[in-house]
């Protein structure tokens, strides 16, 4: 669900974090508007804006587990467990996490991609959500799920700053609450 | 070169946090695990609470994180110090025009790339990794931040091993350390 539609509608900060991000287009190939969050994390006011507007959130919802999702879910995720209190959790592509792992695959347009997570950072029952820059098809987010359940947690939400139109109109990702700030922009809508 | 005040009790229980793999990437080498630091509420707070406490109020308006674990301790750096975050990252993961430099690993060469302009000529800039070894990927950050006229006023880290003097790689770019892991 979008921020806009819950709770948040005319929220001057939603639309100068969408300002903020940049599109880049034919990125990282033709057709595709590439929707670039660097900028955002240029501007200190609209940075700050977005993470407290998920602190905001999750705050009173006894989370102790924030999973962020390379690369990207690691510039959003960890401030908002320091500032709620709880764990930050890497979920990592093959081969980076030195520990004893679990791994998801997941599919992409052509072929397959792994996300891991360490085994013991997260212990059965704890509440976690997941963050990420953004949610496309939401095959990313579906395997950090998998791996979040598969050592016992509650997956409570998802929340992701930008959601494609793919996931417009859905409230929930496998069954887990979506939670979006804002829609992609087109190039004409840039400054 | 700085270390982090060892008679900070903040210190103790950072380093205590920090799990150390053996033989990860490869045999023989001690890997400095900071994912487990992460899992500890109160030190990750006192990790980033440290940092902030030595940055904030000294006019720096760019901290530069170098991918991937850069990239968890930087953006909440910046945010407290009211500077802009800006991602150094491997070849072609940054959409848009970026600026490239080259540096020297074990065996071969890597490229770290920046987008031009995120950062601008005089501007002050903190570099931010969870560890530094040889010195080499802070070196290339360093010296693409001088490239667009930037001063790098230090490099901070977590952990530093100092027996692999990545200290020297750094020119007069002074380091800042919280634990040193000989």
């Amino acid at each position: 669900m979008f921020a806009a539609e819950n709770g948040l509608k005319g929220d001057p900060r939603l639309e100068a974090i969408s300002r903020a991000i940049r599109v880049v287009p034919h990125f990282p190939k033709p057709g595709i508007m590439f929707q670039d969050i660097t900028t955002l994390l240029l501007d200190h006011k609209a940075f700050k804006d977005t993470v407290e507007i998920f602190v905001d959130r999750y705050r009173d919802m006894d989370i102790s587990v924030v999973a962020g999702v390379e690369a990207r879910g690691f510039m959003f995720g960890p401030s908002i467990a320091l500032a709620i209190g709880a764990k930050f959790v890497p979920l990592r592509k093959p081969r980076k996490l030195p520990g004893e792992v679990f791994s998801e695959e997941y599919v992409l347009e052509y072929g397959t991609d792994c996300l891991q997570m360490h085994v013991g950072a997260v212990q059965a029952g704890e509440r976690a959500i997941v963050i990420d820059d953004l949610v496309a098809t939401g095959g990313t987010l579906s395997a950090a799920i998998k791996l979040l359940e598969r050592a016992g947690a509650e997956v409570v939400e998802c929340g992701c700053v930008i959601g494609l139109p793919e996931v417009k109109g859905q409230r929930r990702l496998d069954g887990k609450p979506l939670y979006i700030l804002v829609e992609p922009r087109d190039i004409d809508d840039c400054c | 070169m700085a270390t982090g005040d060892a008679s900070d009790p903040r210190i103790a229980g950072i380093a205590k946090s920090i799990r150390v793999i053996p033989d990860f990437p490869k045999p023989g080498i001690l890997f400095q695990d900071i994912t487990t630091l992460l899992l500890h509420t109160k030190a990750f707070r006192d990790t980033i609470d440290l940092f902030v406490e030595r940055y904030q109020g000294k006019g720096i308006s760019v901290v530069a994180g170098v991918e991937a674990r850069g990239f968890i301790f930087g953006p909440p750096i910046a945010l407290a110090i009211g500077a802009k975050f800006v991602p150094m990252r491997k070849p072609n993961k940054l959409p848009g025009p970026v600026i490239a430099e080259e540096y020297s690993l074990e065996y071969g060469t890597d490229k770290m790339e920046m987008h031009e302009g995120a950062v601008e000529a005089g501007e002050k800039v903190l570099v931010i990794d969870d560890l530094i070894a040889t010195g080499g990927t802070l070196g290339a950050a360093i010296r693409l931040l001088g490239r667009v006229g930037a001063h790098v006023v230090e490099c901070a880290c977590v952990i530093e091993l100092p027996e692999l003097k990545g200290r020297d790689r750094l020119g007069d770019t002074p380091l800042f350390v919280l634990v040193s892991s000989a």
